[in-house]
C-alpha cells in the first residue's frame, strides 16, 4: 500500500510538471503558455512539499497532543509557502507582458508575434535577417545534381 | 482509504492539467486551470500541510484565476459565442 | 515533428524524474532541521505553528526576499502595463446582484482575513493567506462599482509603511540582541493570542503589505485603456 500511494503521488506531481513543459513548448498562443506555467509551477510546489512527507505524523502545529508524536517535516512547507506567492507575482508578470505584446502587435500567436517583429527592425534599421526559426543559419544552396560532395568544387570537375 | 483518496484526487488533478492544455474556448482553460490548484489544495491537506493547503487554495484557485481572468478580458480572448474563432487575433 | 519531439521529451523528462525519485525514502525524510525544530521551537519562540516559526523567526530573511522579489513583479507588472487612465463614467456599473453582494461581502472578507493574519502563530494561516484575502475584500467594491476606484495614494502608504515596518522591526532586532530579525518581546504563553513576541507584528505587517500590492496590481489590470476591445 505504501508503495502505490508513493507511485501515486509522484506520478502526479511529475505529470503536472511534464505537462507543463510540454505545454510550454509546444503551445502557439502565449496566453496558453502562461497557463503551462501555471501548471508547471503548481507540479513543482507539490514535489517539494512531498519531500517532508512522514507515515503516520500529523501536521506541525502544536494542537494539545502528547510531545512526542511524529510531525511532517516543517521546512519544506514554508519554502512552498514562499513558492506559491512567488509563482503569483511572475504569473501577474507574464500577464502583464502579454498584454504589452498585444497592444503592440495585435495578435497572441506566437510565431506571427516574431514574424511581425522581425519586420519591424528590419523595416528600422534596413537589416535583413538571414535566417529564420526554420533554418537557423540561413538558406543553404544544394550541391548540383551529380556532384560527388566528398571533393572540392575543382577536384570534381 | 486514504490511498483511494489520494488516487481520486490526483487522476481529477492530471485530467484537468490536460484539459487545460487541449480545450479551444480560453475560458474553459482558465477554470480548468483552477481546478487544477484546487484538487491540488486537497491534496494538500491530504498530505498534512494546512498552511500550505490555505496559500494554495486562496492564491491558486482565488487570486490566479482572477488575474487571468482579468487579462482575459484586455487580451480579447473574453468570448463566450463562437469558441472555434481564432483567439486573440484583433486584426483577423 | 516539433511537437512530437517536445511530447517525447516531456515523457521521458517524467519517467527519468520518477527512476531517479523512487531512489529516496518517501515517507522517512532525514528530518535532521526538522525534528531540531520540533524539539526546540516551543520553548525558543513560542508560536504553536512551527511553520510560522519557520517562516518568520528560523528562515526570516527568506521572507523578506519574498517581499522584494513580490514588490519587484508587481511594480513591473505596473510599469508594463502603462499608465493608469482615469475611472470610467458612473454608467458602467455592474449589475445589482454583483453590487449588493459585494456591499455583505466586504466586512465579512475584512474580519476573515484579518483574523487569518492575527491568528498565523497559533492555527494555520498567516500574513500571506490573509493578505490574499484583504486583497479581495478590496477589490469586490472596484469591480462593483468601477467608477469609484481605488485610492492608490492610500495602497501605496499603507504598503509602504508596512514594508517598512518589517524592516524597522527586524532592525530594532539587530540594536537589541544583535541579530537582524530575531524574535524579540519574549515568548508568552504558547497558545494564547499574544504570544511568540514579535511574531504577529511581522506578520501583520506581511498581511498589509501583500494585500495593499495586490489589491492595486487587481484594480491597474482591470482598467482598460483607449482603443482596447
Amino acid at each position: 500500500m505504501g508503495a502505490q500511494i508513493e507511485l501515486v503521488l509522484y506520478v502526479g506531481a511529475l505529470g503536472l510538471l511534464a505537462v507543463g513543459a510540454a505545454g510550454l513548448v509546444m503551445s502557439a498562443n502565449l496566453f496558453r503558455m502562461i497557463l503551462a506555467l501555471v501548471i508547471a509551477e503548481a507540479g513543482a510546489n507539490l514535489l517539494l512539499v512531498l519531500a517532508g512527507y512522514r507515515w503516520d505524523a500529523v501536521a506541525p502545529i502544536l494542537a494539545g497532543q502528547p510531545a512526542d508524536v511524529p510531525m511532517v517535516d516543517p521546512v519544506p512547507q514554508a519554502m512552498v509557502l514562499t513558492a506559491i506567492v512567488i509563482g503569483v507575482g511572475v504569473q501577474a508578470l507574464a500577464l502583464a507582458m502579454a498584454v504589452r505584446i498585444y497592444r503592440a502587435y495585435g495578435t497572441l500567436d506566437f510565431s506571427e508575434v516574431r514574424r511581425r517583429m522581425e519586420a519591424d527592425i528590419a523595416a528600422e534599421t534596413g537589416i535583413e535577417l538571414p535566417g529564420s526559426r526554420d533554418e537557423p543559419a540561413g538558406a543553404r544552396p544544394l550541391p548540383p545534381p551529380g556532384a560527388n560532395p566528398m571533393l572540392t568544387p575543382e577536384e570534381g570537375r | 482509504m486514504f490511498f483511494w483518496m489520494v488516487l481520486v484526487v490526483v487522476v481529477l488533478m492530471l485530467v484537468a492539467a490536460v484539459a487545460v492544455l487541449v480545450l479551444d474556448n480560453m475560458i474553459a482553460a482558465v477554470a480548468a486551470a483552477s481546478v487544477v490548484s484546487l484538487a491540488l489544495s486537497v491534496l494538500f491537506v491530504l498530505l498534512r500541510a494546512p498552511d500550505v493547503a490555505m496559500t494554495e487554495a486562496a492564491v491558486g484557485a482565488g487570486l490566479s484565476g482572477l488575474i487571468l481572468a482579468l487579462g482575459m478580458r484586455r487580451l480579447g480572448l473574453w468570448r463566450l459565442d463562437n469558441p472555434s474563432a481564432r483567439q486573440g487575433d484583433r486584426d483577423a | 515533428m516539433r511537437n512530437l519531439a517536445s511530447l517525447v521529451f516531456a515523457a521521458g523528462l517524467g519517467f527519468f524524474l520518477t527512476v531517479l525519485l523512487l531512489q529516496f525514502g518517501f515517507g522517512e525524510p532525514p528530518m535532521i532541521v526538522g525534528q531540531a525544530i520540533q524539539d526546540g521551537a516551543a520553548e525558543t519562540v513560542g508560536a504553536a505553528n512551527f511553520v510560522t516559526s519557520v517562516v518568520l523567526a528560523y528562515r526570516g530573511i527568506d521572507t523578506l526576499g519574498e517581499l522584494s522579489i513580490l514588490f519587484a513583479a508587481a511594480a513591473a507588472a505596473g510599469l508594463a502595463l502603462g499608465s493608469r487612465r482615469p475611472a470610467p463614467a458612473a454608467g458602467e456599473d455592474a449589475g445589482f446582484i454583483l453590487r449588493a453582494g459585494s456591499d455583505l461581502l466586504f466586512p465579512l472578507l475584512l474580519v476573515v482575513g484579518l483574523y487569518i493574519i492575527l491568528h498565523g502563530h497559533l492555527t494555520p494561516g498567516g500574513g500571506f493567506q490573509g493578505g490574499v484575502i484583504l486583497a479581495a475584500a478590496f477589490f469586490i467594491p472596484v469591480l462593483a462599482r468601477p467608477s469609484r476606484g481605488l485610492r492608490h495614494s492610500t495602497l501605496s502608504l499603507v504598503e509602504g509603511f508596512a514594508g517598512a515596518g518589517f524592516i524597522v522591526i527586524g532592525l530594532m532586532a539587530l540594536l537589541w540582541d544583535g541579530q537582524f530579525l530575531q524574535p524579540l518581546l519574549g515568548t508568552g504563553t504558547l497558545g494564547s493570542l499574544v504570544s511568540a513576541g514579535t511574531l504577529p507584528m511581522l506578520y501583520l505587517a506581511v498581511g498589509l503589505k501583500v494585500g495593499a500590492e495586490l489589491a492595486g496590481l487587481l484594480v491597474h489590470l482591470m482598467a482598460r485603456e483607449e482603443g482596447e476591445a
